[in-house]
Order: structure tokens, then C-alpha cells, then sequence
């Protein structure tokens, strides 16, 4: 298995840069997982560490090893395709043995039928029909290896393109929006699978998606891209908790994160829709960004107030959607009980959870807070 | 109301057009039959029948196969069609893969350069490339017949499209696989392409089957004429005297294609209308 | 100082390694083209430069020698009365064919799509004539159009009407050609209307039904029509194309005659090149044709664009 390391590197296509100057260490073993918008250029990155793409600047070493001048079948990296990439002549076994018959037939063995009629190419397709019929036990695919691609469902397709990555033993596994093509019931299926598959082989993985639900439920680390650069990388929870650009607020999470206008004052509190908050930074005065995630607004009190304009009744939870008054600030709010859905243009007053409210500054990167405790206690916020 | 007992007339109306029209243009290949079918006395005779008296197909057919080697004409014919195909697969099918999946400097050009080709009718370089077998001294070969013709911008360019209709990761899959360009291009893109390669093949071998001008400018020798150029001879030889034989050999010549044509007509009309394009 | 310099020498050794992946796969690619361009140069573009090179000289196949002769060529051709009739038949058979090929083309497209039944049969049969080997077909028409034991005369004089010795008569020979022409182009045009035709929306038909286009002529006026106009074109456009090229029946059966009454553009431009072996002359012949199939092409790309910015 294996550490992929990337350092500065750089990759423009026709005068526009993709990707501006990406610095990561992905660990031996790890489940890591690209994720961003669209045109982020997780997927240049991904193809530039599978050798798809040469990169403009920079270097990647796979075990130490300088990767540069390195065919992408020789770095002994598997990639499963966001459209699976099946070859659609092949039956699923064929596709399967695609790799392992590359690499160990010679050109004269893998001659049509010449090449059949040798001895040694007899043996060695033994030797394949095999390590084929492993991972088709393993995967429980054995029933599908004489199909077509077309004969086979988006599910089982998505299968044998990860057998067909599985079988060559790779040293990492690079996975290109490998979900995004089936339904969305199905999607939720093999995120567990695609965990469990992680867990068993015990494989470096690099997973790019631009569903960060996906990122959130899998991985062991995420690294977030935008504009072509790494914002932040980090476990789901501390991305998710503790973001450290509001791009990256706003872009992880489900609900997206509620962000209203804010400013510091000279004093060093902070106020959101002109109401001081019981917070301070050591931030030079002047507007800011304060975000708060929907579930952590607390319903019924608080300095704001606002009228319900539209209710999202989702049976396990509720989303409520607030119009700030005195201002055009919307805000959502969640309510774990969708049965206490108060109905619309109820007004409603509400306040933030104490060590929910992330700052952001104009550039919209994070600034630290400090909490003041009604017993003066000075309580840290993490940053 | 109106309309309603318009409704089982118009069918009937449809029919009657496209039978009358159907006859007007089978009339000549219901007229080879016949008369290929007929004995001279029967040819010569002012009065019109369709049915001949004495059924003399198997005869004419003995004449036409005794005055002219239509078997060898007609292997002519599919040892030309099928070597102008086959290279024409090997020749446009990787500039075709690499004007559509691969970054190079120039190929916006060169792709601009096929187009170009696509708008030059094969009559426009006859003199040019006439010059140039002879000065090659290869005029009056299978050679003369089938090198003009190797090169099908028309088929880089309608493979090109193709290719580009397959997906990229696929051919990324097939490079993290181990397969080398030029392997991707028979092993990946060729499997990929078969419907496309099959249209194309059917016509270019009608095309080429059919083809009268470049065989008549650059054959002489008996031995290699193709079908087209055998019929022409058979007829300025015979023309006069002998129609029976002479529609009978005609039949001979169309009798490949027509039946291919019956069998898969869908992909023979696909395959045809693909000149449209041209 | 020194850690600048090995961290120099490893950029340098990096680009250099990515250089030659780059150059490798660049060069992979050109082998690719490689074939398929020097065939294209030798057999395409290098013929269509030289053609029209060759028409500013007096070539013979064979003579020793040759010198440029600047416009003679054309200087001769223009005061040709030869070159006059066959410009002027090649006009004729393609203001012939064309419109008929392509009224007939749509009028059985229409026909076929009218109804349900035995539409593959009737596509099939309207077809056959663009399959079979013109040439073997032109010596069945040539037959069927003998003066006295001919299938068309024979049915003339059973109607009591004048006969005629098509091919050999000035005033027919030409009709004759184009009779054939149609007949062979029909079936051809009818498959591209049909694929126009099959690819309107059903919806625009009820649609236009329920806005009061009562009538088939209505619909026909209000839908198909316009929505066929860009395949139209087309095929207008490709049956130009074709009518200019025409020379298979022509060679056949009249070889130009009788006395050049059925001379066309590409006949006179084999019997000057390959049987008096005059290239240059023949080439300036062939420029002529050149541009006008040219300018057809551009007249479908302009119309073309037209058609896109319509719709």
C-alpha cells in the first residue's frame, strides 16, 4: 500500500490554471476524499496522480518514489470512473482480466488467435481465470461474469469496474465521482460498501466527489478544493465544525449554513443584524460574516425574532424558514420534532446555540471568537 | 364529419400512388428479367410480353458466363472493394483516434485540412493522380485500383465524430490498463466502433463496387476489369445483337449488392445516406 | 547557495522527465496521423494544387517537355463551342434532375409517412435503383429505350402515340439522360426526407390540429414544410452535386452525342484528358467543374448557418 505526496503542483490548460499549487500527504491506508464544486479541478488532480495528465509544475512521488516519468500503468494505481468505464465488447470477466492479461502476456501471447494457440498464454490464463474468480467471490459477481456491460444494471456495472481495480492489487485506489451515475437509494447502498471495501483491503484510497455527503460519510480524511487550491483538509468532523474559509462552511453540510451580515466593533464585539452579540475578537473593526449552522439555532428566545415564510416537513426532522424582521436576511432553522411545526407567519423569536456562531472576516477567512460567559468566564472558541 | 369519410379512402389512394410509382421504377429491373429470360426471337419481336414463351434464362446466363469471365470480373470486383476497405480501416482509423482523444500541436489543422478534402469530388484529382500512377508505372494494376482510394477523409472524418462520442474515461481506463495508444485504437476504440465502421463499410463498398470512371481511365488489361467495366464491354461488344445475354450478364453484375441490400436493408440505407453527409 | 542549486537541478530533472512523457505521447499521436496525411497530401491535396497548376501549362501525357502558357488553356476553352454545349447541358441536366429528383424524393416521403402499412416494403423497393450498379442499369434503360424493340416505345405505340429513337434523336438524348438521372436519384432523396420527416415532433401535428390547420394541406403548410426546410436544402444542394458530376450514362450511351447534344462538363473533361491525353487542357476543364460544385457547397454552408439561426 501507499503515500501519495504532492508538492506544488501545478497544471494549466491553455493559459488557464487548473490547479494552483496543491501541497498533500496522503498516509498509507487512508480514506481521503477531494471534494468541491464543479471545475474545482479534484478531477485534474486526481488524473495527475494517476499519470492520466502531466502536470505543469510540482512534483508526485507515490512510496517516495518520483512518479513523474512514470507511465500511469506502471505506477500500480487502479482508477474506478465516474461512468465506469466499462469496455463495452468485453464480458464482465474480460474486463476484469483486462489488467492482469496486459501485464502478464507478452505481445505475442496477447496476439488474437495466435496467441491463443501458445502453451504459455494457456497457462498464464489459468493463472488469471483465477485471480478473476477471487474477487468475483468477493465482491459477489461470480453470477455476472459472462455479461456484457450492457446486460448489467448501473449497480452491477459499478461492481466490476471496482473488480477490475481490485484484481492488479493495486498499491492506491483512485476513485473519480464513482456514485454520481446511480440513483440516488442506491448511492446511499454503496457508500456503505465502498466503506467496508475500504475497512477489508486496508488500501490507500483518494476519493473525488463533488457530494460532500459522500466525503462526510466515508472518509477518514476530506481535503477541500476550490479555485483550484486546497482550502482545508481535515476529518469530516473538524471540516464540518470548524471551517476555515466560509467557502468551506458553505459548501459541507446538507443544509447549507446559514451566513448574515456582521461587524466587529471597535470594542471587540461582534454584532450580527445590528444586535451586539455576547462574543468579542481580537479582529481589527469593520464588517464580518457570522455563520450558523441550521440545527444549532435555538427556537423560542433569543435577541432576533423573525415570521415563519415556508416550513419543509422532512417526517424524521423539520426545516423552518425564517424571515429576519427589519431586514431581508432569511434564515433556516431545523426542528427535531416535525410535529411542533409552528405554521406560517407565526413570529418567532430565536438565539444562537453559545458556541455555534463561526466569524468570518471580508476575505471570509475564519476569525477566532471569544465567548463571554455571563459568569465572566472567558471560554476559547476553537478555531 | 367530412373528415371521417375521408378516412378509409385515403389509404386506398396511398396505395394506388406508390404501387403505380413502384412499377415505374422497377420497370427496368422487371424488363432486365424478362428479357434476360427471353430467347433472341422473342427479344426481337415488336410485340410487347412480359412472360416469355420459352423460358431461356439458363441459357442466356450459359452465353453471358461463356463470352465474358464474369467470375473473374467479379472477384475483381471483391478483391478491390475489400483492399480499398481494409486500408481504409487501417489507414483513417488512427488519425481518426487521434484527431478526436489526443492534445497535439497542428491538430486543429489537420482536422481542418480533412474537411477540407471531404468538399473535393474524386472527378476534381483524376488527372493529377493519373499522371502520377504513371509516372509510378502502376497503371493498368490492382494497385491503380485501389491506392487513389485508400485515404477516406470522409472516413477519418465520420470515425472522428464517432470517437468522440466515446467516452474519455474510457480511454483512461485503458491506459491505466496497460494498453498503448496504438493498442487502444484496435483493442478499445475498433470494438467501440462497429456500427459506425460497418455503415462506413457498406458504403464505401457500393461506392467502389459501383465505380465506373477511375477503373475506365485506368485499366486496359481484360483480366482485371471490375463488374461495372465488364458490363460496359460485354455490351459495346455485343450490343445489338445479343440482349438476352447481355441483360442476363447485367443481372450478374447487380446481383451482389441487391440481395446483400435485401438481406440488411436498414443498414444499407444507413450505410448509403451516410454520402448525404459528404 | 548550494541547497538553491539541488533544488534547481531537481526541478530541471522533473520537467525534463515530464518533457519527455509530453514529447512521447506527442509523437505517439503524430505517428497515429502520420499514414493517413502523407496518403492525403499524395492523393488529395497535392492532385487538387497540381490541377490547377497543370491547367496553366500545356502538359501531354507523354511529351517530353511542357511550358506555362499562362490562360491559353482557358483562352481556348472559352472560344470552344464544345466546351459552350456542354457547359450548357450540364446546366440543363441539373435544372432537370434536381427539381425532379428532389419533388418526387419528397412527394413518395410523404406518401410513405402517410399511413402505416407496408412502409418498410415501399422504402425498400424505392430504393433498389440507387443500389444496383448504374452502369449495368444504364445498358437495361438503353434497352428499354430501343427504338423499335424498347419497352417505352412499345408502350407508346399501344397508346396510339409517336415513338421515338431516344438516344440516337438531338432533341432527346439529353431527356433521356435526365429521365435516368431521376430515376436513379428518387430513392435516394425519399430516405433523407423520410429521416426529416420521422424526426418532427408528433406533438407539433396535434398541436397545430388544435389551433384550427384542419386540413392535411394546413398541417403540411404550417409543420412539415418548414420544419423540413434545412433538410430541404440539403438535399437540393447534394443533387446538385451529384447532377454536376454526371458522367456513367452519359459515357455509355451517347458518349456526348449525337453531334454533342448530350456532351456534359466531366465527359469532355475525360475524352481531352484520357483519350487525347491533353492534361493540361483537361485540367483547366476540371477547374471549371471545381467551381461550381464549390460553389454549391458554399451556398449549402450559408444556407445551412441560415437554417441554424432560424431554428
Amino acid at each position: 500500500m501507499a503515500r501519495i505526496e504532492l508538492s506544488a503542483v501545478r497544471k494549466s490548460f491553455d493559459g488557464t490554471e487548473i490547479l494552483k499549487g496543491v501541497d498533500l500527504r496522503i498516509e498509507d491506508g487512508e480514506f481521503i476524499s477531494l471534494v468541491g464544486p464543479s471545475g474545482c479541478g479534484k478531477s485534474t488532480l486526481l488524473r495527475v496522480i494517476a499519470g492520466l495528465e502531466p502536470q505543469s509544475a510540482g512534483e508526485v512521488r507515490i512510496d517516495g518514489v518520483a512518479a513523474d516519468a512514470i507511465r500511469p500503468s506502471a505506477r500500480n494505481l487502479a482508477m474506478v470512473f465516474q461512468s465506469y468505464a466499462l469496455y463495452p465488447h468485453l464480458s464482465a470477466f474480460d474486463n476484469i482480466a483486462v489488467p492482469l492479461r496486459m501485464r502478464r502476456l507478452s505481445a505475442v501471447e496477447r496476439l488474437p488467435f495466435v496467441g491463443a494457440l501458445l502453451p504459455s498464454r494457456r497457462r498464464k490464463e489459468r493463472g488469471i481465470r483465477e485471480d478473476v474468480a477471487k474477487v468475483a467471490e468477493q465482491l459477489e459477481i461470480a453470477h455476472l461474469l459472462g455479461r456484457k456491460p450492457a446486460q448489467l444494471s448501473g449497480g452491477q456495472r459499478q461492481r466490476i469496474a471496482v473488480g477490475r481495480a481490485i484484481v492488479r492489487q493495486p498499491v492506491a485506489f483512485l476513485f473519480d465521482e464513482p456514485l454520481s451515475n446511480l440513483d440516488a437509494k442506491l448511492r446511499v447502498h454503496m457508500r456503505a460498501e465502498l466503506a467496508q471495501l475500504h475497512r477489508r483491503l486496508n488500501a490507500t484510497f483518494v476519493y473525488v466527489t463533488h457530494d460532500q455527503a459522500e466525503a462526510m460519510t466515508m472518509s477518514s480524511r476530506i481535503a477541500v478544493m476550490i479555485g483550484g487550491e486546497l482550502v482545508q483538509v481535515g476529518t469530516p468532523t473538524d471540516i464540518y465544525d470548524n471551517p476555515r474559509d466560509i467557502r468551506v462552511a458553505e459548501f459541507v453540510g446538507s443544509r447549507k449554513i446559514n451566513i448574515l451580515p456582521g461587524r466587529i466593533r471597535e470594542d471587540g464585539r461582534i454584532e450580527a443584524l445590528g444586535v451586539a452579540l455576547r462574543f468579542a475578537s481580537a479582529a481589527s473593526a469593520g464588517p464580518c460574516r457570522i455563520g450558523v449552522r441550521p440545527e444549532r439555532i435555538e427556537l423560542g428566545s433569543g435577541p432576533f425574532s423573525g415570521h415563519v415564510v415556508h416550513a419543509e416537513n422532512m417526517g424524521s426532522e423539520a426545516f423552518l424558514h425564517l424571515a429576519v424582521n427589519g431586514s431581508d436576511v432569511r434564515v433556516v432553522a431545523r426542528i427535531d420534532d416535525p410535529r411542533r411545526l409552528p405554521s406560517i407567519a407565526t413570529q418567532v423569536s430565536f438565539g444562537f446555540a453559545m458556541d455555534a456562531v463561526r466569524a468570518f472576516n471580508a476575505d471570509g477567512k475564519r476569525i477566532e471568537v471569544e465567548f463571554e460567559h455571563t459568569e465572566r468566564v472567558r471560554e476559547r472558541a476553537i478555531v | 364529419m367530412k373528415t371521417l369519410r375521408a378516412i378509409p379512402l385515403w389509404p386506398v389512394i396511398r396505395h394506388l400512388l406508390l404501387i403505380a410509382g413502384a412499377v415505374v421504377l422497377l420497370a427496368p429491373f422487371i424488363w432486365m428479367i424478362s428479357t434476360a429470360s427471353k430467347p433472341p426471337e422473342e427479344v426481337f419481336s415488336s410485340e410487347l410480353h412480359l412472360i416469355p414463351h420459352h423460358f431461356a434464362l439458363w441459357d442466356n446466363l450459359k452465353i453471358a458466363f461463356a463470352k465474358a469471365n464474369l467470375w473473374r470480373f467479379l472477384l475483381n470486383g471483391v478483391i478491390v472493394t475489400v483492399s480499398i476497405f481494409v486500408l481504409q480501416v487501417l489507414i483513417a482509423l488512427p488519425a481518426a483516434y487521434a484527431l478526436a482523444k489526443l492534445r497535439f500541436l497542428g491538430r486543429d489543422t489537420l482536422f481542418a485540412l480533412v474537411l477540407f478534402g471531404i468538399l473535393i469530388p474524386p472527378q476534381a484529382t483524376a488527372i493529377p493522380v493519373f499522371l502520377l500512377l504513371h509516372k509510378l508505372g502502376l497503371l493498368d494494376s490492382y494497385a491503380a485500383l485501389v491506392l487513389p482510394f485508400t485515404i477516406s477523409v470522409f472516413g477519418i472524418f465520420l470515425m472522428r465524430q464517432f470517437f468522440k462520442s466515446v467516452p474519455d474515461d474510457l480511454v483512461d481506463a485503458a491506459r491505466m490498463d496497460g494498453i498503448s495508444e496504438f493498442g487502444i485504437v484496435w483493442r478499445v476504440m475498433l470494438p467501440a466502433a462497429i456500427p459506425a465502421v460497418t455503415a462506413f463499410g457498406i458504403f464505401s463498398v457500393v461506392a467502389h463496387w459501383n465505380d465506373y470512371f477511375w477503373p475506365l481511365i485506368v485499366l486496359n488489361s481484360e483480366q482485371l476489369r471490375t463488374p461495372p467495366l465488364a458490363v460496359a464491354h460485354f455490351r459495346n461488344n455485343e450490343a445489338g445483337t445479343n440482349y438476352g445475354p447481355l441483360m442476363a450478364a447485367a443481372m450478374v453484375i447487380i446481383a451482389p449488392l441487391l440481395i446483400a441490400f435485401l438481406l440488411a436493408q436498414r443498414r444499407f440505407i444507413e450505410g448509403i445516406t451516410l454520402t448525404g453527409i459528404k | 547557495m548550494s541547497d538553491a542549486a539541488t533544488i534547481d537541478t531537481a526541478v530541471v530533472a522533473v520537467r525534463s522527465a515530464q518533457r519527455i512523457r509530453r514529447d512521447h505521447r506527442a509523437l505517439t499521436a503524430y505517428g497515429l496521423v502520420a499514414p493517413a496525411f502523407t496518403l492525403m497530401l499524395l492523393m488529395l491535396l497535392g492532385p487538387l494544387a497540381s490541377v490547377i497548376a497543370l491547367s496553366f501549362t500545356d502538359y501531354q501525357l507523354g511529351a517530353p517537355a511542357f511550358s506555362w502558357i499562362g490562360l491559353a488553356n482557358y483562352q481556348e476553352m472559352f472560344a470552344d463551342r464544345v466546351f459552350w454545349i456542354s457547359l450548357r447541358n450540364t446546366l440543363t441536366y441539373v435544372v432537370i434532375v434536381v427539381p425532379g429528383a428532389v419533388t418526387l424524393g419528397l412527394g413518395i416521403a410523404l406518401l410513405i409517412e402517410s399511413g402505416a402499412s407496408l412502409r418498410s416494403l415501399y422504402r425498400t423497393i424505392y430504393f433498389l435503383p440507387v443500389m444496383a450498379t448504374l452502369i449495368a442499369m444504364a445498358v437495361v434503360w438503353e434497352f428499354m429505350l430501343h427504338p423499335q424493340f424498347g419497352l417505352v416505345n412499345g408502350l407508346l405505340r399501344g397508346a396510339g402515340l409517336p415513338a421515338f429513337s431516344w438516344l440516337q434523336d438531338r432533341s432527346t438524348a439529353l431527356c433521356a439522360l435526365c429521365a435516368i438521372g431521376i430515376w436513379q436519384a428518387v430513392g435516394f432523396n425519399m430516405v433523407l426526407f423520410l429521416a426529416g420527416l420521422v424526426s418532427i415532433p408528433k406533438q407539433l401535428y396535434e398541436a397545430a390540429e388544435i389551433d384550427g390547420a384542419a386540413s392535411a394541406w394546413a398541417r403540411f403548410r404550417l409543420v412539415t414544410w418548414p420544419m423540413l426546410g434545412p433538410v430541404t436544402t440539403f438535399v437540393i444542394v447534394i443533387s446538385g452535386i451529384r447532377s454536376f458530376q454526371v458522367f456513367d450514362t452519359v459515357h455509355i450511351l451517347t458518349k456526348g452525342g449525337p453531334s454533342k447534344s448530350s456532351e456534359v462538363l466531366i465527359h469532355t473533361m475525360y475524352t481531352e484528358g484520357f483519350e487525347f491525353f491533353r492534361s493540361g487542357y483537361g485540367a483547366a476543364l476540371t477547374v471549371v467543374f471545381l467551381v461550381f460544385v464549390l460553389l454549391l457547397t458554399l451556398i449549402k454552408a450559408r444556407l445551412a448557418d441560415r437554417g441554424v439561426q432560424h431554428a
